[in-house]
């Protein structure tokens, strides 16, 4: 038997393997039908948009932790900058005091800037957008992250 | 009068009778050994037993029984399970109120949610002694691998239905499991993230979409957990469970030392010799047959009818873990902590026991002590039966020789190495205390959690090399995992303080 010359398959065994092969694509095909229903095709959940009140409220040099919104508010002498309180380890809510943030779940540590100091957590905690509302109060966008250091000016 | 009437008149004179015997087919109970068989396999709920079993299986010390024991336990929460959901409202604002009415108002109410906790725990108890007790009796070898596997599958969903379960109340204690638990799913984006791929192949996200149905934890990630617990798992491990057992049967009964071949052999409990035919020779029935059957070249079976043996040893050990179920729940209470609070988790915020050991690695990292460990060590069981393969110590505890010592030698060397590493990490950190900004690759591959299995991987070949013999370095990797988990367990149980530091003792938790 040479390469030219292969050996007869039978119209029995292509046609059965042929309708093993129809099977499995069909039952491949269900399965995946099946695991898309769980995988959410609209994510829903609450605007992450807060209004915080007038700037004049916050007095330069005060820090700010609004529990409700997860993220404590800075005001320094270049701005405003708000920092989330959620643990980018396992969302935990992380405690403020004036040496950093401390997370209660799993003992991560970060500086005032939310740069990781210690433990597990594996980024900085994210600095997040700030800006005006029409009315003139401050508003932050707890979806978008800044880059550290970034500060708003009113 | 015709003859139906008459007939129908004798049929009515006699139905209680007929109507006993349908449903007690027997109508007694069993005398001789063909009705006891007969009672056996003409039942759906015995027929999965065999009719005869050996006596060495129904040693008590042997299996202890805490494979019936766990099976118990599970039909325990499977009942107050279903009375629970009569109340139960799987909604994220009627959820911890009415947890609070079956505590409170429900007659029995708080009674039967305390069974069904104390039964969960004492299933996730008795599924890990179980597995302890089938390694030490070897009772996983050949052709008993596939058993094993399935006995891992079965530990999994078990966990998952604990894992699940808490989560219900909706009080801190599940909301934060639930995040945290979710955020572990997440979890593969540490990696992803730290090689910056996580654009194209987000794995983890998908888990924790997948998980919650939504980006936060909500009243979709309640009901989802709620059909995982009330459906999803348990008929998961109905099904595994009665492969489980259905397995025990076709690799020929529980693994048992084998009966002896010829020689003297135990027989009515005496010692008899076992007729050995000599080949060339030609016997007569006479010759073959002494005593009530043939023993021919090898000892007696040693085999006893299943019923009523083995049922009572079966009805005995249900009774135990129903009874100590019951005392439990008479004096403890399930815990049922605050309302979920978004806003701030408890400090520190501890899972059920049974996780703490996990717990403890996930604070080194998230990725490598939530997953990769995890998935490790589930591996690493489940190959266990397929690279030991050599028989013997069946169904003895320690029964290869030199086994013992290996033992012994592993649980110190395990027991100084996890202690060390706890030490060394709680008095000098870990690898940002000591070079801060390190990249987050460094912590993921390297930390207390990762090197404890290096370790141990090591120590097994270790044994492997010195000893010569695959069974004592499974025996050193096994006494390892036991020794580490108990460790583990124990020191973010007692140890472990607010923001997860280190105490010696509860008491000295500050005070806020």
């Amino acid at each position: 038997m040479s390469r030219l010359d292969p050996p007869r398959v039978s119209r029995r065994s292509l046609l059965s393997l042929a309708s093993m092969g129809s099977f499995i694509a069909a039952l491949g095909t269900a399965l995946a039908g099946i695991l898309r229903l769980p995988n959410p095709a609209v994510l829903p959940g609450p605007v992450r948009r807060f209004k915080l009140g007038s700037p004049d409220e916050f007095a330069v040099g005060s820090e700010t932790v609004l529990a409700e919104e997860g993220l404590v508010l800075f005001r320094d002498n270049d701005g405003f900058y708000a920092v989330s309180a959620v643990c980018t380890h396992l969302g935990c809510t992380v405690a403020w005091s004036k040496d950093g943030f401390a997370c209660p779940c799993h003992g991560s540590k970060f500086d005032s800037a939310g740069r990781v100091v210690a433990g597990p957590a594996p980024r900085p905690l994210p600095w997040l957008e700030l800006a005006r509302a029409a009315d003139g109060q401050l508003i932050v966008n707890a979806d978008n992250e800044v880059p550290e250091g970034t500060r708003y000016r009113v | 009068m015709a003859t139906a009437p008459r007939e129908f008149i004798e049929n009515l004179r006699h139905l209680p009778q007929t109507v006993k015997d349908a449903w007690f087919r027997l109508g007694k109970a069993p005398e001789s050994e063909r009705e006891e068989s007969q009672a056996t396999f003409h039942n759906l709920f015995l027929h999965i037993h065999s009719v005869r079993v050996h006596v060495r299986t129904l040693k008590p010390t042997l299996t202890l029984g805490l494979g019936i024991m766990a099976t118990s336990a599970f039909l325990i929460t499977v009942i107050t399970g279903a009375l629970l959901m009569v109340y139960y409202k799987p909604s994220t604002d009627l959820a911890y109120q009415s947890i609070k009415d079956i505590h409170f108002t429900v007659s029995t109410g708080r009674f039967m949610r305390n069974i069904h906790r104390w039964a969960a725990q004492l299933m996730v108890l008795a599924v890990l002694l179980h597995m302890a007790r089938v390694f030490f009796t070897s009772s996983y070898k050949k052709p008993r691998e596939f058993n094993w596997v399935v006995g891992l599958g079965l530990l999994v969903m078990t966990l998952a239905l604990s894992f699940t379960g808490y989560l219900l109340p909706w009080d801190q204690l599940a909301y934060w499991a639930i995040t945290i638990g979710s955020n572990i799913a997440n979890s593969p984006r540490e990696l992803t993230d730290a090689i910056g791929v996580t654009t194209w192949m987000d794995p983890g996200g998908f888990q924790k979409r997948l998980l919650l149905g939504a980006n936060f934890v909500g009243q979709d990630a309640l009901i989802r957990f709620y059909v995982l617990h009330v459906f999803v798992l348990p008929a998961a491990l109905v099904v595994l469970l009665s492969v489980h057992f259905w397995r025990i049967r076709k690799d020929g009964g529980m693994a048992r030392p084998e009966d002896p071949m010829g020689g003297l052999a135990e027989w009515g409990g005496e010692l008899k010799p076992v007729f050995e035919p000599v080949a060339t020779k030609t016997y007569g029935l006479m010759a073959l047959v002494r005593g009530k059957r043939a023993t021919v070249n090898r000892g007696p079976e040693n085999t006893v009818m299943s019923w009523p043996h083995l049922f009572w040893a079966e009805l005995a050990v249900f009774m135990v873990t129903v009874a100590v179920t019951l005392i439990l729940s008479y004096y403890s209470d399930a815990p049922l902590k605050e309302l979920a609070n978004p806003a701030i988790p408890e400090n520190p915020a501890k899972a059920p026991w049974y996780f703490l050991g996990l717990q403890e690695l996930v604070s080194y990292s998230a990725f490598m002590g939530g997953l990769l460990i995890p998935v490790i060590v589930l591996f690493g069981l489940a190959l266990i039966p397929f690279l030991d393969r050599r028989p013997g110590g069946e169904g003895r505890w320690f029964g290869t020789p030199g086994e013992r010592p290996v033992a012994v030698k592993s649980l110190f060397f395990s027991l100084a190495v996890t202690v060390g590493m706890l030490a060394l990490t709680v008095n000098y950190g870990w690898l940002r205390n000591w070079f801060p900004g390190i990249h987050q690759l460094w912590i993921i591959l390297i930390n207390p959690g990762s090197l404890l299995v290096l370790i141990f991987a090591a120590w097994s070949l270790y044994v492997l090399q010195r000893q010569d013999s695959v069974r004592h370095a499974a025996v050193g990797l096994f006494i390892c995992f036991l020794v580490s988990f108990t460790i583990l367990t124990y020191f973010a149980t007692v140890h472990r303080g607010p923001n997860w530091k280190f105490f010696w003792w509860p008491s000295q938790w500050p005070v806020h």
